[in-house]
């Protein structure tokens, strides 16, 4: 009686990790039915605003063009709980029978070869060859854009720009005496909002293009696991750029706790003036500040080179077909991909949410109203060498803690160099479990 | 205590053509016949004894979503690497013994207080309890808008006075702590009904003797309630401390174990690295989680049951 007694809580610990893996193998497939030609597919999206409205949007689309097809979107958190779920329903063969999730290395984790079905088909061939190759693993392409391309850059107040007299900045040098003067005039100068942890990134995954300027080989180099964050200037400057905004006292003063909805409010509001964010989060502004959608524009994160500026883009998230679909399920799961990579999908989507940049299919052009951070956008997409793809979209290896260390580094609890030496070790870990060779 | 209990239901089973009373002889303590116990063994062998073992396959593997690769005890070397560890470990203990010991010194104070002739006792009794029924998510969440360092209640009514209220959560040398508190206003009312049950239970006659004696409440309480309510403050000590060591899920709604790794505990840099699909890495950090836990609870229980035999 005493043993088990002081046994249980502790074997409970141990226990239920695993348990839980055991029980949730239990859980057997979704019996949407599909009696009498009619066939139900769920496509699970995450549940931020952009990802249900697109997804209801298309599934709407579809479902009056073929009226025998209901797809019922279903709804996961986003970011880490997110991949939680993503990876488990996988593993578990649980999955809804389309799903929506990142593209790049995240897609990558998911080892599609495994777990997903390879697409097939003309439309195949149309897709924007930056998207396709963030959807690829072992020249089979498994995923269609959902969503557009965005910019990773710093957001910033066009009326307040223009009331202190500044222009975009070209260098990080004037993006420094730019801030300088802001906060002079009593403004934010650089928003940050650790309260949504991944919001910390921006300043170091959005400086890639200057890294690839300066060591073009860096992202097959780290791939190799010969390249470093830490010994290599050009790549820890991103590192050196996050201490520097917090160091320089240019951040807000509830930084350690707002939000990113918080900081696109001061953006829009113009209590902040520059904020280094993802361009997505402009759907906030279109739904709660709509007057102020175009007093915001967009650049990319400055380098050291003004010759040499330009812009870090994002892979659109991509729809996927599970490898457990089968069936009428499959062939109808396998129209709908094809239905939204189409001319027809892709307006579909546009409809559906205010594009956020451009889409990730030929073919398929944006409406000439869109707004100016799309336009921003688009200067440095349609100009030769001005925009590179994330790191993320180049090599498979991202470690999953550098929300948190970057929220360290910018709130003055670790340095830069450490900041990225701790990464190095991280990003290992992500590169052992992948089972790449050099690490 | 099975005894009375044992006996009248042994009655019944021994009506069966089954021989079951002669079984008696067989174990030590065996009021029940063997395959009377079969149904409690084979769930708990499936979902917690085979789950353990097999944990402890695992943690020696590089685990990923279809594949597993034998390693060693790499995962072991990798997860004492770890930058947050160190930090977890630490805020593990601080977390465990700061809201053991808070819940046994509120919950007995409070116990007393509830098992005296007050007004509205029913009613007290039961507004301390409420915290412990509420989600702890909900806590969490709440809380966190509460200790909000800028829009907080709690720093606005602290400006209301003059004073500059510290960021709660946010402030990586104190994070831990504002969790640990909200632990324990959530957490206390359980200590407390645990002591009422306790002090209720002490026969009135130690009371009378003391009150012919002339003894002062003080030595009332110093002398009959702390030293007979023992099995309580052993029952709450254990219960919390567990509880504080692998405490996860109002950290993880408060802080998720920011600002930085300043708030993590071992249980929640076990849980990251399950999110990042770290399954071997994250299984190794149960393994040592169940023997840190098992070490550090043993011993206490140990010398607290010790002393209540002496008694």
């Amino acid at each position: 009686m005493k043993l088990t007694n002081k046994r249980r809580p502790t074997a409970v610990v141990v226990g239920v990790a695993v348990a839980s893996l055991a029980l949730a193998a239990c859980g057997g497939g979704d019996d949407g039915g599909s009696s009498g030609g009619k066939v139900t597919l769920s496509f699970l999206v995450d549940n931020s605003e952009t990802s249900v409205a697109t997804a209801k949007g298309l599934a709407d689309a579809y479902h009056k063009k073929n009226p025998d097809v209901t797809i019922d979107v279903e709804q996961r958190p986003q970011g880490g709980d997110g991949d939680n779920v993503v990876k488990t329903r996988l593993s578990t063969g649980d999955m809804t029978d389309i799903f929506m999730y990142n593209s790049g290395s995240l897609f990558q984790a998911l080892n599609p070869k495994q777990t997903m079905v390879p697409l097939e088909g003309d439309y195949v061939d149309t897709l924007a060859d930056a998207f396709k190759q963030s959807v690829t693993a072992d020249d089979k392409v498994y995923g269609v854009p959902f969503g557009t391309f965005m910019g990773g850059g710093v957001l910033y107040n066009i009326p307040a720009y223009k009331e202190l007299g500044l222009e975009v900045p070209k260098t990080w040098s004037q993006f420094e005496e730019n801030s300088d003067k802001i906060k002079a005039a009593g403004k934010t100068a650089v928003i940050q909002t650790y309260g949504d942890t991944w919001t910390s990134q921006l300043l170091v995954l959005g400086d890639y293009h200057n890294v690839a300027e300066q060591e073009p080989d860096f992202a097959d180099d780290y791939t190799a696991g010969k390249a470093k964050f830490a010994d290599t200037p050009a790549a820890l400057t991103g590192f050196e750029h996050t201490q520097e905004v917090h160091d320089k006292g240019w951040v807000n003063e509830d930084f350690q706790s707002a939000k990113n909805a918080d900081g696109m409010r001061m953006l829009a509001q113009g209590d902040g003036v520059q904020y280094p964010m993802l361009t997505f989060a402009m759907a906030e502004v279109a739904a709660n500040y709509p007057d102020q959608l175009n007093d915001i524009g967009f650049f990319g994160i400055p380098g050291d080179d003004e010759s040499t500026n330009g812009a870090t883009v994002w892979s659109p998230g991509g729809i996927y077909i599970p490898a457990t679909t089968e069936g009428d399920k499959l062939k109808a799961a396998q129209d709908f991909v094809a239905y939204a990579a189409s001319p027809d999908g892709c307006q579909a989507q546009i409809e559906a949410t205010p594009p956020q940049g451009p889409m990730g299919v030929t073919g398929c052009d944006l409406p000439a109203d869109v707004t100016q951070v799309v336009k921003d956008i688009q200067t440095y997409t349609e100009k030769d060498g001005a925009s590179t793809p994330a790191l993320e979209f180049l090599s498979p290896i991202k470690g999953p803690a550098l929300e948190q260390i970057l929220v360290e580094v910018g709130s003055g609890i670790r340095d830069a160099k450490s900041g990225a030496a701790l990464y190095d070790e991280d990003a290992k870990k992500q590169a052992q479990q992948l089972g790449i060779e050099g690490w | 205590m099975a005894t009375v209990i044992g006996k009248a239901r042994v009655e019944e089973p021994a009506a069966a053509p089954v021989k079951a009373p002669r079984r008696k002889h067989a174990g030590i303590q065996s009021h029940y016949p063997f395959w009377f116990y079969l149904p409690a063994g084979v769930v708990y062998a499936v979902l917690f004894l085979v789950p353990t073992f097999i944990a402890f396959y695992f943690s020696l593997t590089r685990w990923g979503l279809f594949s597993q690769e034998f390693i060693g005890l790499d995962n072991f070397r990798q997860f004492f690497n770890e930058p947050g560890l160190l930090q977890g470990l630490k805020n593990s203990l601080i977390y465990g013994v700061i809201t053991s010991a808070l819940k046994v010194v509120l919950g007995l104070l409070l116990a007393v207080l509830l098992t005296s002739q007050i007004i509205a006792r029913g009613w007290l009794r039961s507004v301390i309890f409420f915290p412990v029924l509420v989600s702890t998510i909900g806590v969490g969440i709440t809380f966190t808008i509460l200790m909000n360092p800028q829009q907080g209640l709690i720093n606005k009514t602290l400006e209301v006075f003059g004073i500059h209220g510290p960021g709660w959560l946010t402030n990586p040398s104190l994070a831990i702590y504002s969790v640990a508190l909200v632990d324990v206003w959530k957490g206390v009312g359980l200590a407390t009904v645990i002591y009422i049950a306790g002090i209720v239970s002490i026969p009135r006659d130690y009371f009378e003797a003391a009150e012919m004696d002339g003894a002062t409440a003080f030595e009332r309480f110093r002398h009959i309630i702390l030293p007979l309510a023992r099995p309580a403050t052993v029952t709450v000590i254990i219960l919390s401390l567990i509880g504080g060591l692998r405490s996860f899920d109002l950290i993880w709604a408060m802080t998720g174990g920011g600002p930085g790794f300043s708030s993590d505990v071992i249980a929640s840099v076990i849980y990251k690295q399950y999110q990042a699909g770290f399954y071997g890495l994250s299984t190794a950090g149960n393994v040592i989680l169940f023997f840190a836990v098992t070490l550090i609870v043993l011993p206490i229980f140990w010398a607290l049951n010790r002393k209540q035999v002496d008694m």
